[in-house]
């Protein structure tokens, strides 16, 4: 069997009265794209939330790329690879889509260190050739100088992987990336979706079921903060206790 | 709001004024006005001042109403320095410089942990301590204040004269403006203003937001600790009044009036406060109900301040 990249064990987190996660045992295989799916409130962000190290669990271990990650900040994950989008874009809408992506790329811990105090960043044209690259894989050439805001929504949530991408992560986090794209925009994100899992793992959380039997190798199911499933697509599909907790209708 | 850029006419138009501000002391004298040397020179300061906390403020969107503490601070240093017997500036500035800076790395270190109302609070607590402790401590001084004994040598020149203290200043700015004109369209500066824009993005992308405002606000208050030494020796007189929290206002209003996040706002808004307090000071002793006015039309028609006034700085302006 292949290299688990991400391992989480027995993951537990309570919000007041409520189990947000109950002991949740969870992996990620290298090279996979493994979905999440659960009905509203099932935990799914939490669980992202948990796993990008914005949220601490009360017990539970988290392992990344063989190391214990549990303890570590959000953007020491980052670091040591794990990339996340978010359900709601989060970019940068005052700034051009380049320095939206030239500012991922940065951030990265081989791209040099971010003290400097006194060379302009136009003399650092590297950084801009970079970002410039990772535009054009998503679509979005030509849109170096657009404001990010003004960007429309699919293009949005382009250039949000794109950022993501240019942090050259081992594992990318997407949640909920078709969230709030119309038809063709969904389309061209499963497209590109596709593109990238060829190069990357893929932990995808997300509600378009055609998405997701589309591009899932694995498919997990959350459902009040506890895991009754995992399996490939098919098994999934013809598991009776999801059919009776989720999919039922969906399928 | 965009990443700064500077506009193309900006880099000539700071040399004229550059070039303009060496020959303000020739002219006052010759206009037989040598008695605005000084108050030039109090500007420059202010100018000082007031864009080191626009660094913090403006780029890194932390509104801190604390920075009459570091002001303070390095107008005592001055002080202490020359009553320890160290009357020459090229050590008594640094070592403002450097206390201000480790004065402001313990402030940051505590209130950068808290955003918004929180941090302003922080800031402004840290800087009343600092002020009670100035008023009762009797060997600096106390409520008096710690007076010099004439000014500093800076490189064995005599500040002395009003023309030499003017100089020493306008070196100050200007190195302070250069470093500050550079940084934030550098690395560094670029994040600051990134993490203004979107902390958790910046996060997200695996850069340690807490350093960087730290970094930026032991910059910010190193340039407020300069401005105090050098205000000392104008003054003659390092007074705890000059931690006072209407200080820190003071400043505030000065980087709001110029524009915050403009390069030139805090010395834009130190040059209109201080010409305008200078003006109607002559004409009423309620001068503050003027500059209460002026604040409010600033607000309502120049949101964004003076320097805004004067064409696209920022890079969203440009299309």
């Amino acid at each position: 069997m292949a290299e688990a990249l991400l391992e989480v064990s027995r993951l537990s987190r309570r919000f007041g009265a409520v189990d947000a996660l109950k002991e949740v045992d969870f992996n990620v295989t290298a090279g996979e794209v493994h979905a999440l799916i659960g009905p509203n409130g099932a935990g799914k962000t939490t669980f992202i939330h948990h796993v990008s190290g914005a949220l601490q669990p009360d017990s539970g271990r988290i392992r990344f790329a063989g190391h214990d990650v549990t303890t570590l900040s959000m953007h020491r994950r980052v670091s040591a690879g794990m990339a996340r989008s978010y359900q709601i874009t989060n970019i940068f809408p005052g700034l051009s889509a380049l320095d939206n992506v030239a500012l991922a790329v940065q951030g990265r811990n081989d791209a040099g260190s971010s003290f400097r105090f006194w060379r302009p960043v136009g003399r650092e044209a590297a950084l801009f050739e970079e970002a410039k690259g990772y535009l054009e894989q998503v679509g979005l050439q030509g849109k170096d100088g657009a404001a990010a805001g003004m960007l429309s929504h699919g293009e949005q949530r382009a250039l949000e992987l794109a950022m993501v991408l240019a942090t050259r992560p081992k594992l990318l986090l997407l949640d909920e990336p078709m969230a709030g794209t119309g038809p063709e925009e969904s389309a061209r994100m499963v497209e590109l979706i596709e593109q990238l899992a060829r190069r990357v793992t893929i932990l995808l959380v997300e509600h378009d079921m055609a998405a997701v039997f589309r591009l899932a190798d694995r498919i997990s199911v959350l459902v009040n903060g506890q895991l009754i499933c995992t399996g490939t697509p098919e098994e999934v599909r013809n598991d009776a206790a999801v059919r009776r907790a989720y999919l039922g209708d969906h399928l | 709001m965009a990443l700064y850029r500077a506009a193309p006419w900006q880099k000539p138009l700071s040399l004229a004024l550059l070039l303009a501000a060496l020959a303000v002391p020739t002219v006052l004298t010759a206009l037989d006005q040598a008695f605005y040397i000084g108050f030039a020179t109090r500007v420059l300061i202010f100018a000082l001042a007031a864009s080191s906390l626009n660094l913090v403020l403006g780029f890194g969107g932390m509104v801190s109403l604390g920075h009459a503490a570091f002001l303070g601070a390095g107008a005592y240093v001055a002080a202490i320095c020359q009553q320890a017997g160290i009357n020459e500036a090229l050590i008594a500035f640094p070592l403002a410089m450097g206390v201000a800076g480790l004065f402001a790395l313990v402030v940051g270190a505590v209130s950068l942990r808290t955003r918004g109302v929180y941090f302003i609070m922080i800031t402004l607590a840290f800087a009343q301590m600092a002020y009670y402790l100035f008023v009762s401590a009797r060997s600096w001084g106390g409520d008096d204040g710690l007076p010099l004994n004439g000014r500093m040598t800076l490189g064995g020149l005599p500040l002395a004269s009003d023309d030499a203290l003017f100089y020493a200043a306008l070196l100050a700015l200007v190195a302070a403006m250069a470093l500050f004109g550079r940084l934030v369209d550098a690395r560094f500066g670029r994040v600051l203003q990134a993490i203004r824009e979107n902390e958790t993005r910046m996060e997200a992308l695996g850069y340690l937001v807490f350093r960087f405002r730290l970094v930026a606000f032991v910059l910010s208050g190193m340039g407020a600790g300069l401005a105090g030494a050098l205000l000392a020796n104008l003054t003659g007189l390092a007074s705890p009044n000059l931690l006072q929290w209407t200080q820190s206002g003071t400043l505030l209003v000065m980087v709001i009036i110029g524009g915050v996040g403009y390069l030139y706002g805090g010395v834009v808004g130190a040059v209109v406060l201080l010409m305008l307090e200078e003006m109607l000071v002559g004409f009423t002793a309620h001068w503050h109900i003027v500059l209460g006015l002026l604040l409010l039309a600033v607000v309502l028609f120049a949101p964004r301040g003076v320097a805004a006034l004067f064409g696209p700085t920022r890079g969203n302006d440009h299309g």
